[in-house]
């Protein structure tokens, strides 16, 4: 009960993910050292997300109740605020790239020439429905010196800067919010879910000699390349788990649930092995049914995971990253449990795979094993980190961080 | 008839061409001038209204001032009656005007008086002189109102059934192009330049000879009978990525709902033009990326050589969406009742039916100039058979052609399953949401 009253509001960060598949709360801590600790887990399975995205709000906002009910219990605090990651097909990114020019006197680049050059970047030609969910700075460019990460008292006149902008339709951003508003919780923040499930999974070193992560959820499949220590592309493919489901629902000719059953059961990303074998699948009733094909349903799967792997892979490719990715891939979601899949993976990007784990965080083994919590986790992290700059700047820089993350600067 | 035989026969007719360009009502004068001050010689420019005031403030010089005794030059106050009842007045004057010329551009902006009731007067009177009209008209904004924007979707119907071609920009989606701190004045300046570049885009693909060669034929073929959906969208580029960046910058275009547009477009027309060094590598890259994006739509492409423009690269396309006849049918009606309709338009009052076609060219040949049959007769052939033929009877087109017949089948709704609710998964004009194995053509044991 002491909870109640003494709210550990500053402390406790909650990271909610509104999934396809479930609904998925974790509560973590942060340690005096710094560290963030998960210290409890609410997860529900989600009825009313699509891709990703709120369709049935009534639905969703029961199974988020129940997440958090679980989450509250599990590790015995009082929620009131949660960081919510957000996805869908709608997000679009690009990098933006923002020139000032100082005219300072003594050309030492001050705190005001850097947020003039950063307000600069973040003029870019979008459609006017929608809101800018980050608008992430890259790298300073100070009089031609490319790479510096902060120019403050550096000397220089031309200061010039390379930022990561995501933005998406405001009104299906909301939905999410409006879900969550409606349990009289507060939403710190709305983050893009695949830039959680990398802050999770990355530590600074893969950071810095590039990564790829990519996240197979039930709904959408994002991913996010890490280079240089900053983001240096996202997206997001409205594909996913679900595909894979209904694509043996259909080639098998079953029903959804037992094509998910069957997935989770026989389902790899491979063909090896499964040349002339047969299932025999039993009825309700417990006598044998019909037989399915192994190998069509092991075809089927690869066929839809290589493709979403290829239009990553196409992706990238165009955008001239491969050269850069030298940690590799790093998988997460729920598709991250399909055997196989790393293999796949490596065959598809030319490059080594593993599965991730949430190594950025302490606490229950629990959360940071399970490759479907990444993102949850992740949000934690995102949370945890944006306190600590929060404390450094203190109000004024409170203010404007708030500003800025409702677009106003 | 050949691509070279287009050539040969009416190259040297092109020079005589004559093209006037009429700007109707207040939208309509201001892209005229637009058109006027981005510099585009050998065209004359007329400027209508019923509004002396509107007009007096116009820089061109070929003016003429609509039903000056019925409304004594005070405009049609927003009443598509009172802009048609002007232009009828001056009917005779319309006709004066329009006589000799081969093709008419009309810009209105629909939704007002003038645009919307005498702009449709003007198409009339432009067809029977035997010219080619073609219209491009704006919708008005959302926030303009219901009420303006009723007037212009039945200005629009009459539009259709006026002109031989209308090329629609709904104002709205210039909402895309502009940012929070963009003016009013510069909003509809943007609306008045992207008007203008079609029209300029348009007149530039029919007139250059090209060494891919585009007549106004191959544009009725695709403005014609979807018109209500036709949009238009242009890109230029420079450097040695030019033709990737081109592409990427025309589906990047809002006009096009951003390359969405081509996806679901059943009739596409694509001019290139560049300078001297412009390569066949080019022309193929732009091309193959556009054709990917639009597997199952008609596709016209032209190329040309322009000295004047150097290193660049321009792309212009236009995109037409077969209407869903469901919806617009009873509209159309709606408008044939609420007004008897002009005699002249007898023929082409059919045209929704999608019979009696042929009356069309016909009755518009024997007016023509010799240049003109041909082209003319290119269309009375197109006519008679469908959309297709203008390019059936190219040899080196006819693999598109074969593309173009194919309808999409049935079978997508079948397979999306627990998705056919929800917004179609797209990629490249692909449909992800389909089983991989389905699209990649897997059998099954």
């Amino acid at each position: 009960m002491l909870n109640l009253f003494f709210p550990k509001k500053t402390t406790v960060i909650v990271g909610l993910e509104i999934g396809t598949a479930k609904v998925a709360a974790v509560v973590g801590e942060v340690t005096d050292g710094g560290g963030v600790n998960v210290i409890g887990i609410g997860q529900c399975p989600s009825r009313g997300v699509r891709k990703g995205e709120v369709v049935n709000a009534e639905h969703a906002a029961e199974d988020v109740r129940n997440a958090i009910v679980e989450a509250e219990k599990s590790a015995d605090v009082e929620i009131a605020s949660v960081y919510l990651g957000v996805t869908g097909g709608h997000l679009t990114s690009l990098n933006t790239h923002g020139v000032f020019t100082s005219v300072s006197l003594d050309h030492e680049i001050s705190q005001q020439d850097v947020n003039e050059v950063l307000a600069n970047a973040k003029v870019f030609n979008r459609p006017s429905e929608n809101y800018v969910l980050h608008s992430v700075r890259q790298h300073f460019t100070v009089n031609g010196q490319a790479g510096i990460v902060d120019p403050i008292g550096m000397l220089g006149e031309n200061l010039e800067v390379d930022m990561h902008v995501i933005h998406g339709v405001t009104t299906r951003l909301q939905n999410h919010m409006r879900v969550v508003a409606g349990l009289n919780l507060e939403v710190e923040q709305t983050v893009f879910s695949g830039l959680c499930s990398a802050l999770a999974l990355l530590d600074n070193e893969q950071k810095h000699i590039g990564a790829l992560v990519v996240d197979i959820g039930a709904g959408t499949t994002e991913y996010v390349i890490y280079a240089e220590g900053v983001i240096k592309h996202t997206g997001v493919i409205a594909v996913g788990g679900d595909h894979v489901t209904n694509d043996l629902s259909y080639g098998l000719r079953m029903a959804p649930a037992r094509a998910a059953l069957l997935m989770r059961e026989h389902g790899a990303a491979t063909l090896d092995g499964v040349a002339d074998q047969t299932l025999t699948l039993t009825s309700e009733n417990g006598f044998p049914d019909r037989r399915v094909d192994l190998h069509d349903l092991r075809r089927i799967m690869v066929a839809r995971l290589e493709e979403t792997f290829q239009l990553i892979d196409s992706e990238i490719g165009e955008l001239g990253f491969h050269d850069q990715l030298r940690a590799g891939v790093c998988l997460c979601g729920g598709g991250a449990r399909i055997r196989g899949i790393e293999k796949l993976a490596e065959n598809v990007f030319g490059l080594p795979a593993t599965l991730g784990r949430a190594n950025a965080v302490g606490g229950l083994r629990s959360a940071s094993d399970d490759p479907e919590l990444a993102t949850a986790v992740g949000l934690v992290k995102y949370g945890a980190m944006r306190q600590k700059g929060n404390q450094s700047t203190g109000l004024v820089g409170k203010i404007k961080g708030f500003a800025g993350s409702l677009g106003l600067f | 008839m050949t691509s070279t035989e287009t050539n040969s026969t009416v190259a040297p007719a092109r020079k005589q061409l004559t093209i006037k360009v009429f700007g109707v009502g207040g939208c309509g004068g201001n892209v005229v001038s637009q058109i006027h001050r981005m510099g585009f010689g050998g065209v004359q420019m007329i400027v209508l209204n019923t509004d002396s005031q509107a007009l007096a403030q116009c820089p061109l010089p070929y003016k003429f001032n609509l039903g000056l005794t019925l409304n004594g030059g005070l405009g049609a106050g927003g009443d598509p009656e009172r802009g048609r009842a002007a232009a009828q007045e001056d009917e005779a004057r319309l006709r004066e005007l329009c006589t000799g010329a081969d093709m008419v551009f009309i810009c209105a902006g629909l939704g007002g008086g003038t645009g919307t009731g005498a702009g449709p007067v003007l198409a009339r009177v432009a067809k029977e002189c035997g010219a080619l009209a073609l219209a491009f008209v704006t919708l008005p904004f959302d926030c303009e109102g219901a009420r303006r924007m009723r007037q212009a979707r039945l200005g629009l119907e009459e539009f259709k059934a006026a002109a031989d071609g209308v090329i629609c920009l709904p104002n709205q989606k210039v909402f895309k192009l502009i940012d929070e701190n963009t003016s009013v004045i510069e909003t509809f300046t943007t609306t008045n330049e992207l008007l203008a570049q079609g029209v300029r885009g348009i007149w530039q693909l029919v007139t250059r000879p090209g060494f891919i060669n585009l007549d106004f034929a191959d544009l009725c073929a695709v403005v014609r009978d979807r018109h209500s959906e036709s949009s238009f969208a242009n890109a230029e580029a420079v450097g040695p990525h030019r033709a990737k960046e081109v592409v990427e910058k025309l589906f990047a275009n809002p006009l096009l709902d951003g390359g969405a547009a081509l996806g679901e477009a059943d009739a596409l027309l694509v001019s290139l033009m560049g300078g001297p060094s412009l390569t066949m590598a080019e022309v193929n890259r732009v091309m193959d990326q556009i054709n990917r994006q639009c597997e199952n739509a008609h596709l016209i492409m032209g190329a040309a050589i322009e000295e004047a423009l150097g290193d660049r690269l321009t792309v212009t396309l236009v995109a037409s969406r077969r209407p869903s006849h469901a919806a617009d049918l009873p509209q159309a009606a709606d408008v044939e009742k609420a007004e008897p309709a002009p005699a002249a338009r007898g023929g082409s009052d059919f045209d929704t039916l999608g019979s009696a076609m042929v009356a069309k060219p016909v009755a518009r040949s024997a007016a023509a100039s010799p240049a003109l049959e041909k082209v003319a007769v290119a269309v009375a052939e197109s006519d008679a058979v469908g959309a297709a033929p203008v390019v059936a009877t190219r040899t080196w087109r006819s693999r598109k052609k074969a593309k173009a017949v194919h309808p999409e089948l049935g079978l997508e709704t079948v397979t999306t399953g627990p998705f056919q609710h929800s917004e179609p998964t797209r990629h490249n004009g692909v449909n992800l949401d389909v089983p991989t194995f389905v699209r990649r053509g897997m059998p099954m044991n």
